[in-house]
């Protein structure tokens, strides 16, 4: 970072020192992940601007925004709809949860066996380095999983504002017409919070942008079925990542000079591995900024990621939102019908997930998926038993990796994951 | 060609020197505190056209062999296994810290494997801390287990937990042959536990340090229920799976 923002930093309130601490572990941490891959797209430079501003520029542009009179709104999960919260003017981001922070102090409030999301997430509270929390104006929790659902009942103290959203748990009609309610309940807050008025039009904003950043992703996913392929896995999940933070609008913009770019690579049989590579996709919890263990492990046993059917990946993004509604009804449908399709573990059955996955397996020309199942997961964890046997039955080699954010068992990890990759090359 | 294979393991490191695919040559001592001493130590003027590593320490070593291959534990195993026991269809390996089950198909390639989380729970380091909880070197223990008439049931997989169970049953004045034998019927339970996340056909080879252990074979035997085969030197197997690897038909 170039400039001096720790008055900023001061006048939010957060914790210099500890603050200085994450930092000082982040950036090393990224320049080793990172910069030292080879080949890289050239436009991957933008994602280094981003991720070394994290914590500067783009919380300036966040200051700047509230001062201007918008709202910032925080969130943990895919399920938060973006479409209202830019159709009111607000601007939503993703919330700092990928990496152990004040674990111990995190631990006074929650049991050691939670998962290191939520672990992390309270660790970043209690320990006033987040600066996404300090800017928010509003965090949203989701009744996702037990773990989050039961820690947004402690988080609350933590943060000034915490508003609820409930999820159902089945994709029946009357789990649709709680997710329907509760996202015109979460409507009739922010139009509280914002002081706006959320209409058709604005809606339609706010759908197209949130469709466009989509949109960009998608491209950028089905390039990465090229063989050679054109981008690292690390670099696909670091634009995944970054989606949550940065402008909408500029970050479509990058990530579609980014596939210009990747296009002209595909043409000319260029990659970041040679032609034949095996090709691995990943599936399962979500790996939010800077919890890249998992991918590092893979792609330096010589193996290259193609796809993360993840929250922060493939899920997440999914599908667009339906835009030829006409009244703001017709748009709130569109946009439930769109979040209700999200393949998360929550729901019971989630069987639509397992074929995403096998789709995406198919369509990016994977040998092979490697199921993440972050530690204490129930949903995912118990999900990756079925999965794999599925997978397995379709003749896709799978392998399950259940791990946290500690670093003790990389060793074990990269031994499976060498096993692994010599199981798809035979 | 003259083809070594060097097995760096938590607690052990074994080598095999092959000459044409035939074993010349076998050593194992203990990993210690500097694994690459050893290494030099077990290498030192030995003649070999190619070296492979496998193990936790393998990246160390390529680090410090210039020329040496490397490849994991699984593979490694299953090369030697194959080799030892034509048409072995599945392996379960226990080494010290390490318990893994692999299961190949028909011409010998690995199919599906599946290894023990980061804990030591179910491998010889397990095994290890129970038997000086319970005051026994290695023979006497397996010894012990065997004489006990019934296994006193220990409710602990995890090796800090299991330990102090023990220690609490010893208080209440449990048998201690009883224990032993409660201790192998455990690690025998969770590798059964484990080889369950393959296809389990026969023949099915028992490999690893652990393997030397007849009383933790013969119940583990029981648990999946096929005979194990444990060939003569289980230790080194997949050091002779190094040896073998890309050598005549290893892969």
């Amino acid at each position: 970072m170039s400039t001096d923002y720790r008055p900023m930093w001061k006048e939010m309130g957060l914790d210099l020192e500890a603050h200085d601490a994450l930092l000082g572990v982040l950036g090393p941490l990224y320049e080793q992940t990172f910069t030292k891959q080879p080949n890289r797209p050239a436009g991957m430079k933008y994602f280094d601007f981003v991720m070394s501003e994290v914590h500067g520029l783009r919380i300036k542009e966040l200051m700047d925004a509230k001062k201007a009179g918008r709202k910032v709104v925080g969130s943990f999960c895919t399920f938060v709809p973006e479409e209202l919260v830019l159709a009111l003017d607000g601007v939503m981001v993703g919330l700092c949860a990928g990496t152990e922070f004040a674990t111990a102090e995190a631990e006074k409030l929650l049991p050691r066996n939670t998962c290191a999301l939520i672990k992390g997430a309270f660790g970043f509270a209690l320990a006033r380095v987040c600066p996404y929390l300090a800017a928010s104006d509003v965090v949203v929790g989701e009744n996702t999983c037990d773990g989050k659902k039961k820690g947004y009942e402690i988080f609350k103290d933590l943060v000034p504002r915490l508003h609820i959203v409930d999820l159902p748990q089945t994709k029946s009609a009357e789990g649709r017409a709680l997710m329907r309610a509760e996202f015109k309940r979460f409507g009739i807050y922010l139009e509280k919070l914002t002081g706006k008025k959320l209409t058709a039009e604005v809606l339609k904003k706010g759908i197209a942008t949130v469709n466009a950043k989509r949109s960009a992703m998608h491209r950028l996913a089905k390039l990465r079925a090229a063989d050679p392929a054109p981008i690292s896995g690390l670099d696909g999940l670091l634009a995944n990542q970054v989606y949550f933070y940065d402008d909408p609008a500029r970050f479509t913009g990058s990530v579609n000079k980014i596939c210009d770019e990747l296009e002209q690579r595909i043409e000319r049989h260029e990659g970041v591995a040679p032609k034949g590579t095996p090709r691995i996709l990943i599936s399962g919890c979500p790996m939010a900024v800077p919890n890249w263990k998992l991918p590092t492990i893979i792609e330096k046993t010589g193996a290259v990621i193609v796809g993360e059917e993840s929250c922060v990946g493939a899920r997440g993004t999914q599908q667009l939102t339906v835009d030829t509604g006409r009244t703001l009804d017709e748009l709130m449908d569109a946009i439930v019908d769109r979040y209700l399709k999200i393949d998360c573990a929550i729901f019971t059955p989630n069987t639509s997930r397992v074929e995403h996955v096998l789709s995406m397996a198919k369509e990016l020309g994977a040998q092979g998926v490697i199921h993440y199942g972050l530690q204490f997961c129930s949903p995912y964890q118990i999900e990756a038993g079925p999965v794999e046997k599925r997978l397995e039955k379709e003749g896709v080699p799978t392998l399950r990796i259940d791990t946290d954010y500690g670093q003790e068992d990389v060793g074990q990890i990269q031994t499976r994951v060498e096993a692994f990759v010599e199981r798809l090359r035979g | 060609m003259r083809s070594a294979g060097i097995d760096i393991g938590s607690r052990a490191i074994k080598l095999v020197l092959a000459v044409d695919g035939q074993v010349v040559h076998r050593a194992v001592e203990d990993t210690g505190s500097d694994p690459l001493a050893v290494c030099r130590r077990l290498l030192d003027g030995l003649r070999y056209d190619r070296i492979t590593g496998t193990g936790y320490g393998r990246h160390l070593f390529k680090e410090h062999w210039p020329g040496a291959e490397v490849i994991s534990e699984i593979k490694a195993v299953a090369v030697g296994a194959a080799a030892l026991i034509p048409g072995c269809r599945t392996i379960i390996d226990i080494g010290g810290q390490d318990s893994k089950a692999i299961s190949l198909d028909p011409a010998g390639k690995v199919q599906k494997f599946v290894m023990n989380d980061r804990c030591a729970a179910g491998t010889g380091q397990f095994l290890e801390m129970m038997a000086t909880a319970l005051a026994y070197t290695r023979e006497e223990f397996m010894a012990a287990a065997r004489r006990a008439p019934r296994a006193q049931k220990l409710s602990s997989m995890c090796s800090v937990f299991a330990q102090s169970e023990v220690v609490s049953l010893i208080a209440r004045g449990a048998s201690k042959e009883e224990m032993a034998l409660g201790v192998h019927q455990s690690i025998a339970s969770r590798t059964a536990a484990l080889a369950g996340g393959v296809p389990v056909e026969a023949p099915v080879v028992f490999t690893g340090g652990c393997a030397h252990n007849e009383c933790l074979g013969s119940m583990i035997s029981a648990e999946v229920k096929y005979p194990l085969r444990v060939p003569e030197s289980p230790q080194t197997v997949a050091a002779l799976g190094c040896a073998l690897y890309g050598v005549a038909d290893g892969r």
